[in-house]
């Protein structure tokens, strides 16, 4: 087990740039998630971590030991493939085996170890059989085996849920967590569904178009995301945000939203006429049937009764807004809600850029912890 | 709606009885008369069942002046093409099939063309070449022709094959301490053993079964279609007859025994 940094790594195919300088630090045992939408290059980083595409320029670390120019079989890497690639040729004792022979490992030992790895995936059973006769999730299981019994530094894994259907997924997922519990090994997992990040990742990676976007735990990133990009890839159903400008009244300055006014922070590189966006996520919106000081009033358009909760889909003005409301309280389509943005819930982002705005008051470091309501 | 379905149905069955005729009828006459007396076929009416065993016209065959030598040429020449267009086709193919290089798609049609020129082109350049060279009647001049017969068809067959063993189980490989070579002689090479033994047997059929740049190209080491062809004017009925089947045999024994145990590895039946 081993820390794995990546300095300033770029890959490019032909004229398409597939990773604009990446650096990163992934810890010791750590859970790693790379995260974003297709074609952002996740599979590439990953790759170039394996040593399967050699990269233009930067440099890769596995402990203390670089490996920018070293092939896979030198890297004390393991990887499983989304497709799995379990050899077809090979009864799942002998996949499982394949590494530990390539490594001289005696065939004692190498018996051991895969009997241990198999009792820990629960497919003792099926050593004896040939790839062809098992179903997706245990070849996934039979994926992870041959990887896991390496005891390699890092362990790199590209959506390997991805080809599973939704309930063993949701198995799958847990016990992909409780393996990374009982190993504590050092793990870098590409997915492109947000969901399998938050529930797994220690931390989190967001990426786009070559880049990481945002490095930080799944909390952060839900609840202060780095970017309007973020906001919206992450949760379900995405970050509001509402398009408003700054403009100075006689008390100061505010935020002029479809023609409300509404009190603004003191924000850091803010000047009046300036386009922002008020980003807020749907359950920490404050509902009310009445009016009442700071609230705006939206008129509800659709609602979705989605179980544990009602998902609403309101209008303030010319811009739609997301809601969340417990079942069970009386919304129809028509009908006005008063809506109130905790002003600690919010995260403010400036519309050109699409990044967010620190505030000036020392109060961020307390809005980091969700929870605590006011008013 | 039912009666056109049936008729539809009849039709194809028709057919496909056709055709398995056309193919069959033949080949069971051939089998049949090399198989029977020789005086049989020229019996009248031809006996078309099995009723009269005999090996006698297949012995007086094999008996027959140059019949063993033939053979042993033609094996010969057979195997040296089989590993002649193996050993330069499989790696062809599996450039094709794995790598991205610059003239990959006119390598692929220049494949293709080395079948627009008809072997009795061919044949007469490829003669006087030979006799200068030094190899004009040895099975090794016959061989190279027959592997550039062959050579289009094994490379398409083995790119095809490589291009169906998914790259990842290579790279695998690579993750789990493979170098590349070792990756292709333990993962690849061995999934694509079943297509490179069909592509290997048909190579060996075609060399077996090729009759005009075998005669042109050899006096005294026939093969045996070389030979048969030219003794074929003098020789009696009986004696095409056995001819032929041991022609069509090795044919045969492939379709129809080794195919079947080719698509029926690890647990996997493909066709
Ligand atoms: N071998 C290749 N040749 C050319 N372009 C490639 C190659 N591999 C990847 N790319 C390009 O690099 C970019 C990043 O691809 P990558 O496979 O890393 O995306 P990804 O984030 O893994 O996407 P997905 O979620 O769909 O798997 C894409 O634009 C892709 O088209
Ligand atoms: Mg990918």
């Amino acid at each position: 087990m081993a820390r794995v940094r990546v300095e300033g790594v770029r890959k490019t195919f032909g004229k398409v740039i597939a990773l604009r300088d990446i650096s990163l630090t992934v810890e010791d045992g750590e859970f790693y998630v790379l995260l974003g939408p297709s074609g952002c290059g996740k599979t590439t980083l990953l790759r170039c971590i394996a040593g399967l595409e050699r990269v233009d320029r930067g440099r890769i670390f596995i402990g203390e030991r670089e490996v920018t120019g070293l092939p896979p079989r030198h890297r004390n890497i393991a990887m499983v493939f989304q497709s799995y690639a379990v050899f077809p040729h090979m009864k799942v004792y002998d996949n499982i085996a394949f590494g530990l022979r390539m490594r001289r490992i005696p065939e004692m030992e190498a018996r051991r170890r895969v009997a241990r790895v198999a009792a820990m995936l629960q497919i003792e059973d099926l050593l004896d059989r040939y790839p062809a006769q098992l179903s997706g999730g245990q070849r996934q299981r039979v994926a992870v085996a041959r990887a896991l019994v390496m005891q390699p530094d890092v362990l790199l894994m590209d959506e390997p849920l991805s080809n599973l259907d939704a309930l063993l997924r949701l198995h799958a997922r847990a016990e992909l967590k409780r393996l990374h519990q009982e190993t504590g090994m050092t793990i870098i997992y590409v997915t492109h569904d947000q969901v399998e990040a938050m529930s797994l990742g220690d931390r989190i990676a967001v990426m786009r178009e070559g880049e990481i976007v945002q490095v930080d735990t799944p909390m952060r990133i839900y609840e202060a995301p780095a970017t309007v990009f973020v906001g919206s890839f992450i949760g379900n159903p995405p970050m509001n945000f509402l398009h408003g400008v700054v403009e100075e009244g006689k008390d100061g300055w505010f935020f002029a939203l479809e023609g409300h006014r509404l009190p603004l922070p003191p924000l850091r590189e803010v000047s009046p006429g300036q386009s922002l966006l008020l980003g807020i996520r749907a359950e920490n919106i404050r509902v009310d049937e009445r009016p009442h000081a700071e609230a705006l009033p939206a008129e509800v358009m659709v609602v979705e009764p989605l179980g544990a909760q009602w998902l609403i889909t309101a209008r303030i003005g010319e811009q739609f807004i997301k809601l969340t409301l417990p079942p069970g309280r009386p919304v129809a389509p028509g009908q006005t809600l008063w809506l109130s943005f905790p002003i600690e819930a919010v995260r403010w982002m400036d519309a050109r850029s699409g990044q967010a705005i620190r505030e000036l008051a020392p109060a961020a470091s307390g809005s980091g912890k969700a929870g605590d309501s006011r008013g | 709606m039912k009666g056109r379905a049936w008729i539809g149905s009849a039709l194809w069955y028709m057919g496909a009885i056709a055709l398995a005729l056309w193919v069959l009828a033949p080949i069971y006459l051939i089998g049949l008369l090399a198989f029977s007396p020789r005086m049989a076929v020229y019996r009248w009416p031809r006996p078309l069942l099995p009723l009269e065993f005999s090996l006698e016209t297949m012995r007086f065959f094999v008996s027959a002046t140059g019949t063993l030598a033939a053979t042993r040429n033609s094996v010969v020449v057979a195997l040296l093409t089989m590993m002649l267009s193996l050993a330069l086709g499989a790696p062809a193919g599996y450039a094709l099939a794995r790598f991205l290089f610059p003239g990959r798609e006119a390598v692929r049609m220049g494949i293709l063309m080395t079948r627009m020129f008809p072997m009795a082109i061919l044949s007469i350049p490829l003669a006087v070449t030979f006799i200068r060279i030094g190899l004009y009647d040895t099975p090794w001049a016959v061989a190279l022709v027959h592997t550039a017969m062959a050579l289009p068809f094994v490379i398409l067959i083995t790119a095809s094959v490589f291009v169906s063993i998914p790259r990842d189980l290579e790279e695998a490989a690579m993750t789990l301490g493979c170098s590349p070579l070792s990756a292709f002689l333990r993962i690849s090479l061995p999934l694509a053993l079943p297509g490179l033994a069909a592509a290997a047997l048909f190579t060996f059929v075609i060399s077996w079964n090729e009759v005009f740049a075998a005669a042109i190209l050899t006096l005294r080491q026939r093969t045996l279609p070389a030979l048969v062809i030219t003794v074929l004017n003098e020789s009696p009925l009986y004696f095409r007859f056995a001819g032929g089947f041991f022609m069509v045999a090795p044919a045969l024994v492939i379709l129809l025994i080794i195919r079947r145990f080719l698509f029926n590895l690890w647990g996997i039946t493909s066709r």
